[in-house]
């Protein structure tokens, strides 16, 4: 186990220090004392376990490719950019454009996101990326999502505080979004609508939240008291004719 | 991707601007240090070609005059300025603003301060009585529009501007700003896009007691700019940014709007918003989108407004670039990351993203003065 004191360290270095720690075979990493250095876990193609403790900086987790991020403190914006294998778990809250472009692996936040979480995240046969938010999120969620798989919870919301802002699912052409409560019809986006729960979304949501509880020690029939509701497309390709009608 | 940075192509790093703003709501002072700690954390947001801080309560040996922070390119531009602010104005006190030498910093303008006041006979002009601060912001405009080579960074009452080319940290410590003590510190670390990096184009942008650091872009320039030139202002600093400063002076101070109600207008709800809000609501807003249409501001922005009572954090409507805010006892931060806030509090009481278009206001407590 390696433990390093972040405090004053800047970004490069300490990628640095950990891409070469990891590739002489280190697997579990402690980071104290860390404020803003970001890019934390890119680069580092090895399943290894990383604590931060502190304010990782923007794009946490951008383009990673197998480690486990632990974070002990609130996130930023962008983390999870691009993302294609591993898991982030965060133990506050997390900013905007959460899971840009996301392909792969899994972000578990316990609090709140911020605008734009899950823009054009997309998935393809096997790789499907999977977000689960605590908290409420802020407009634009998943934004032009072409595929993967969003959970929104809203636990602990004050009284008439709504889920998830206006343009939910604006532009979606793919994936899907299990909401934890419903939504007024003129915040969600053109494109998508809100169905029931079948049979097919109960082999796979109760996997992902009983993860996810795990995480952050819920209780999940807590959390399933509430009933869930599913956002899709209704159309196939909106922008299929965009571009070359 | 290659930009020219005086007449030489070199690599652009894409990035954004940093914006830091701290306060005391009881009207404490303190040093710059903590500021330039903060804007510091963010220095990847910035590329170099501007740095700047507003400090509120600097002067309080001066607190009732109007302290002129100045940019001269030449000493012309000087002699100049300074034949007109002395028939314009008392000047009380005039000198060098203090600097550092400081290797990161290079080229400096001329930098000077007047401490002046008016004579109220001034006032009179072609048997009409105009207003003290309308006198000042007249004398402002003019300096900016006619003295080639001469800008006002900054006009306000017991506040000031200290601002210039380079990383924000290090135009911090070329201002000696360690050696200055505020109750209100807003900063900014510039990465210009659409215009020059020049020591009048970066942040803050002022005007009396008004100051603002802005991290985006206003798209809407050219409509808010006719706006404003048809109430008597000039833009004159190559800079969109510029408008916010004047909009907030249009609004707030000459047509007393309130100063969340200000926010609203500049950042307006959309229509469909405003249509399903209750009747008494609905007719505000509207009337404030019909009334102040052009003063709107359009584009990607956060910025951090301040005056001598109050900091601001506002963001556009569809919220574009960051803003988190956080609280400490009587402390209120504001900053594009969090982690410039946890830099110089580590244990905040509470922190939170501001909304989309949504005012957040932090007023210096009742009773007060400072």
């Amino acid at each position: 186990m390696m433990e390093i004191d972040a405090r004053g360290v800047h970004y490069r270095d300490l990628n640095i220090q950990l891409k070469e720690a990891a590739a002489a075979g280190e697997t579990e990493f402690i980071l104290h004392n860390i404020n803003g250095q970001r890019y934390l876990g890119t680069g580092i193609d090895k399943q290894v376990n990383i604590q931060v403790h502190g304010v990782p900086g923007n794009d946490l987790a951008s383009f990673m490719n197998g480690p486990e991020i632990i974070v002990r403190g609130n996130g930023q914006d962008g983390i999870g950019n691009t993302m294609n294998a591993g898991t982030v778990i965060i133990h506050g809250s997390a900013g905007d454009v959460l899971g840009y472009a996301m392909r792969g692996g899994s972000l578990y936040i316990r609090g709140d996101v911020g605008y734009r979480v899950g823009i054009h995240m997309k998935e393809y046969r096997r790789q499907i990326p999977v977000l689960v938010a605590g908290g409420t999120a802020g407009d634009f969620f998943g934004e032009y999502m072409a595929g993967g798989i969003m959970v929104l919870l809203g636990l602990d919301r004050a009284g008439g505080e709504p889920l998830a802002g206006d343009y939910l699912g604006t532009g979606m052409h793919g994936g899907v979004i299990y909401l934890r409560g419903m939504m007024p019809k003129h915040r969600l986006g053109k494109e998508v609508a809100l169905f029931e729960m079948d049979d097919g979304d109960e082999k796979v949501l109760p996997k992902i939240l009983k993860e996810y509880c795990g995480y952050f020690e819920l209780d999940y029939d807590q959390v399933r008291e509430v009933p869930f509701y599913k956002l899709v497309p209704v159309s196939n390709r909106p922008y299929g004719n965009l571009y070359a009608p | 991707m290659y930009q020219q940075i005086d007449g030489i192509a070199r690599p652009r790093i894409p990035s954004g601007c940093s914006i830091s703003g701290i306060m005391s709501t009881r009207g404490n002072r303190m040093t710059g240090d903590d500021i330039i700690k903060s804007i510091a954390t963010m220095h990847e947001r910035s590329n170099g070609l501007g740095g700047g801080f507003a400090a509120y309560g600097i002067y309080p040996n001066f607190k009732d005059h109007f302290a002129f922070h100045l940019i001269y390119h030449n000493q012309q531009s000087q002699l100049e300025t300074e034949a007109l602010l002395k028939q314009k104005f008392i000047v009380d006190e005039s000198g060098p603003i203090p600097t550092r030498i400081m290797p990161q910093i290079t080229d400096p303008p001329i930098l000077w301060r007047y401490f002046v006041q008016v004579d109220p006979e001034k006032l009179f002009s072609n048997g009409r009585l105009v207003g003290l601060r309308d006198y000042v912001v007249g004398v402002v405009m003019y300096i900016n529009n006619n003295v080639p080579g001469a800008f006002v960074a900054s006009s306000g009452q017991n506040m000031g501007a200290f601002k210039g080319v380079g990383y924000p940290e290090d135009i911090g410590l070329f201002y000696r700003l360690d050696e200055y003590e505020a109750y209100i510190w807003t900063s900014h670390g510039r990465f210009p896009t659409n215009t020059p990096g020049w020591w009048g184009g970066a942040h803050p942008f002022c005007l009396l007691d008004f100051s603002v650091v802005h991290n985006g872009e206003i798209s809407s320039y050219g409509i808010n700019r006719r706006y404003l030139e048809s109430f008597g202002y000039c833009c004159e600093l190559q800079t969109d940014t510029e408008v916010v400063a004047y909009m907030f002076d249009l609004l707030h101070r000459r047509h007393n709007i309130p100063f969340d109600i200000t926010c609203r207008a500049l950042a307006a709800p959309f229509w469909k918003n405003i249509d399903m809000l209750e009747e008494e609501d609905r007719q505000m807003y509207t009337a404030i989108r019909q009334v102040y249409g052009s003063a709107m501001l359009n584009g990607p922005f956060s910025f951090i407004v301040a005056n001598k009572n109050n900091m601001v954090a506002l963001n556009d409507r569809i919220k574009l670039r960051p803003m988190t805010c956080g609280v400490k006892g009587e402390y209120v931060y504001m900053a594009s990351e969090e982690s410039a806030i946890r830099e110089i509090c580590p244990d905040l009481d509470r922190v939170w993203s501001a909304r989309a278009g949504e005012p957040i206001i932090a007023s210096l407590e009742e009773g007060i003065t400072v």
